[in-house]
């Protein structure tokens, strides 16, 4: 249980010496029980305190990772059930099941599918995660080599089998790899875990049907036995059982501060769902409503930018847009003649915009106003993007020692400004483009031709 | 070994309110079916805790008016019923549609400026065509909003059905449409859940019933400010389930309006591959829109897509499955 800010303060040297930056010990206990501050601020505390207080200050759910250096994927650590009482920090790992029994030509496509898949999004390089390798095939070897297969890729790696020794041979193949290890059930657990401290690789606790005492009671006990990097399935499946259980389990960690449940959950959404098209969605879920770990069957490019597109949209800091730095963009190398372009610089509207000029294939300017990270017509309905401060950014970018024309495209969002635009910017030609950046290579186009 | 384990379950004092859209001859109106929503004594889907009486449903949006913008894939998936409000909202039932949202498009003076003549003769015979409630949407500008949703809440009077989009500046009218002829309303607001509070408590003034409201906080879509509605949306429920009485209706949101702007669905020309199939990429992302809006508290949802309506309802239908059932 997380201690109260008093039950802190009994440990502490109670001497207000003021050097953690609060004014009392206990101003600083309450901080600390908050999580607010870290204990070593207190240059003054025991060891012991230091071990008791570590231990009960520990994150609700624990932080786990895949992989190690360049390749690790970190999931938990949640801290919130609502992404706007603060933020989700890690987002969920997607990964992608392969049977070990698939053929050799099969299971390298597929593997490469997975490892070369990478696409940018609002500036970001987005890609999948890893491969569980499922053990199918029934036989060690092919178990070991399909997972050798995949230690080369720099994938995060989940090994699947209810096997101790086929697992070993897992985890031989990809020592080094830190995979994680699914899974220990309520019959395996013993062996499992042994495996887990030998290769020091983290653990999937697998409970039956939802039932989240059983899952509790079985997640202690690997945890007693010395194994605390684990990863929960509480074994429910589909729509509505996987959403009652994961929802009871991340608030069961959060508000009760429930040590048994406080791990990543992994889900199948595969199992759950009748056809890929389901899956994309059963997982959509998932990326909404706490998952950490979500382990896909169907390899559709298109519903995986889909749920990357999601994982994206979720996993932002609601209380900061994602922004890029306002100022004039060159984009293809453009000249004094090469027409200019004004938009916000909330980052999915530059790169929209940005994307749409460099696809056009013509040379433009693009300059960015400061819109405090607002959508063009959220900044518009907020004042953040009007004529004023458009001309104002025109100046601030020294425009006119860059381009040797005086005409503006503004979006087609925001037509009503080009008439208060032409009074800020004397002499300047207001043109309105088109409201989607979609229309803006047609309407270079279009601009080219005069 | 057993671990006891704790008791998880919120006690929510608030209640969604339940709003039937639709009425039958019973009731004065001619509609064979009717829709209830809202009800929720607890989040979304959350069986364990509390009650959820009513599945979300739903709509499928129709238009007066053969779109002119309106992505390839649409075009073609509905065909010529594009050209016949009638026949397409017949088309939409065929395809599963629980309720009809017919936009009253071609009044906008930039699409044709029909006027209440129009309105009316559109509405007589989608009303006709289908036995399924209707939404009524007004072409999105102030003063032919004004004129088009009048004339058809006149001309469905008695049919329940709700009108919109009731917004900060035109509610007088509509509300006052919706008092006059027994009709329900669609209170939207730009995504912030005072505005939202604010626009119902106006509304409220005007004395029309609490349960002839449902609230659209407003839609991003997928990669475009999805986000934001997530979180607007989980906090008026919030805010509802606790006792905030003037944000305890149930939501409709536009996902395939949004969904369908979205360059992933509406285009293929000079994407990345890495965006897959556009066939299927488009419907996905109309449906993943929606799963998540169905997470965070739609009640009603308005596609646009034919394929995206069974995928839709089987989301629904899993989540209204309870557990062990
Ligand atoms: C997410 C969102 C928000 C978020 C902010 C997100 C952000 N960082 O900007 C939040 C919740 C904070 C918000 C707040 C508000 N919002 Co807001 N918001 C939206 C929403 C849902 C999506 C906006 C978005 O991200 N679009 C995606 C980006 C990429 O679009 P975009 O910037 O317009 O860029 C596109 C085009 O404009 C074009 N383009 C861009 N630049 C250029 C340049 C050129 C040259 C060309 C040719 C084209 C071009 O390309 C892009 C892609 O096509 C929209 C409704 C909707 N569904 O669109 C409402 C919306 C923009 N908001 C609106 C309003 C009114 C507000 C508020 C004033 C409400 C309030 N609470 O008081 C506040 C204002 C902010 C404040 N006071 O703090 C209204 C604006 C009404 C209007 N027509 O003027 C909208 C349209 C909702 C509505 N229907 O009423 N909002
Ligand atoms: S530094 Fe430690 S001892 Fe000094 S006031 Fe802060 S908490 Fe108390």
């Amino acid at each position: 249980m997380a201690l109260s800010g008093l039950a802190i303060y009994k440990m502490l040297p109670q001497t207000n010496c003021k050097e953690c930056g609060f004014p009392t010990c206990l101003a600083f206990s309450m901080k600390l029980a908050a999580r607010q501050v870290e204990l070593s601020a207190c240059p003054h505390v025991s060891e012991e305190t230091k071990t008791q207080l570590d231990s009960a200050s520990a994150p609700p759910i624990r932080l786990i990772s895949l992989g190690k250096d360049g390749h690790k994927l970190e999931v938990g650590n949640e801290t919130v059930i609502f992404r706007h009482e603060k933020t989700f920090y890690h987002q969920p790992g997607l990964i992608y099941r392969l049977a070990d029994s698939l053929d050799d030509q099969e299971f390298t496509h597929r593997l490469d599918q997975v490892a070369d898949y990478g696409v940018e999004r609002v500036g970001m390089d987005l890609r999948p995660d890893g491969v569980a390798v499922q053990d199918s095939s029934g036989s060690a070897d092919t178990f070991a080599a399909r997972v050798g297969q995949v230690a080369g890729k720099g994938l995060a790696i989940i090994l699947m089998s209810s096997d101790p020794a086929t697992m070993e041979a897992g985890l031989k193949a990809a020592q080094g790899k830190e995979p994680l290890i699914y899974a220990a059930d309520s019959g395996n657990w013993q062996p499992m875990a042994d495996l887990a401290k030998k290769y020091g690789a983290p653990l999937a606790v697998l409970g039956a049907g939802g039932d989240l005492e059983a899952l509790a009671a079985l997640a202690e006990q690997v945890a007693g036995y010395g194994v605390e990097n684990l990863v929960l399935d509480p074994g429910a499946r589909g729509w509505s059982d996987s959403l009652g259980a994961l929802t009871r389990m991340r608030r069961a960690a959060i508000k009760k501060n429930f040590r048994p449940l406080g791990y990543p959950v992994i889900t199948f959404p595969g199992e759950g769902s009748e056809d890929p098209r389901e899956e994309a969605m059963l997982a959509s879920q998932f990326i909404d409503r706490y998952a950490s770990l979500i382990v896909m069957d169907d390899f559709e490019p298109a519903a995986l930018y889909s749920l990357l597109t999601l994982r994206q949209n979720i996993y932002t800091d609601p209380q900061k847009p994602i922004q890029v730095t306002p100022g004039l963009y060159e984009i293809g190398d453009p000249k004094g003649d090469s027409p200019l372009l004004v938009t916000t610089n909330f980052s999915l509207t530059y790169f929209s915009v940005a994307g749409e000029v460099e696809g056009s294939g013509r040379p433009a300017w693009l300059l960015v106003a400061d819109s405090e990270g607002m959508s063009v017509l959220t900044a518009w309905a907020a004042g953040k993007f009007d004529a004023e401060r458009i001309a104002k950014a025109v100046k601030a970018a020294e425009v006119p020692d860059k381009i040797s024309h005086k005409s503006i495209v503004i979006p087609g969002f925001v037509a009503s400004i080009s008439g208060d635009l032409e009074e800020e910017l004397a002499g300047w030609q207001i043109l309105v483009g088109p409201r989607e950046a979609i229309g803006i290579p047609s309407y270079l186009r279009q601009l080219a031709k005069g | 070994m057993s671990v006891a384990m704790p008791n998880v379950n919120e006690t929510w004092t608030g209640k969604i309110l339940e709003v039937t859209l639709g009425a039958g001859p019973d009731k004065g109106g001619t509609r064979g079916k009717t829709v209830t929503v809202g009800g929720e004594t607890t989040l979304p889907f959350l069986h364990f805790e509390g009650e959820i009486p009513n599945k979300p449903v739903v709509a499928v949006e129709v238009r007066d008016r053969a779109p002119d913008d309106w992505s390839e894939l649409l075009v073609k998936a509905w065909g010529d019923s594009l050209k016949d409000p009638a026949a397409w909202a017949a088309k939409a039932e065929g395809l599963g549609a629980e309720i009809i949202a017919l936009s009253l498009d071609s009044a906008h003076p930039e699409r044709g400026n029909t006027g209440a003549k129009e309105a009316r003769e559109t509405v007589r015979q989608v009303l006709k065509a289908t036995s399924l409630p209707l939404i009524i949407y007004g072409p999105g500008q102030p003063d032919k909003d004004n004129e088009v949703l009048v004339a058809a809440a006149e001309e469905a009077a008695g049919e329940r059905v709700a009108l919109g989009n009731c917004e900060e500046k035109n509610y007088r009218t509509v509300v006052a449409a919706a008092l006059a002829n027994n009709q329900v309303v669609i209170a939207k607001t730009p995504i912030d859940v005072n505005l939202a509070k604010q626009l119902n408590v106006l509304i409220g003034d005007m004395r029309l019933d609490r349960d002839r409201i449902l609230i659209d906080p407003t839609t991003g879509a997928l990669g475009y400010g999805l986000e934001y509605t997530y979180s607007v949306m989980e906090r008026v429920r919030l805010a509802a389930l606790t006792g905030d009485s003037a944000l305890q209706q149930p939501l409709i949101v536009t996902a395939g309006y949004e969904a369908w702007r979205a360059k992933e669905a509406r285009t293929n020309d000079g994407v990345p591959t890495q965006w897959g199939d556009w066939a299927k990429r488009a419907v996905l992302w109309e449906a993943n829109t929606a799963v998540t809006l169905l997470e965070t508290g739609a009640d009603i949802l308005v596609l646009r897509h034919p394929e995206t309506i069974p995928l839709v309802k089987r989301a629904i239908a899993g989540l209204m499955t309870r557990a062990g059932a």
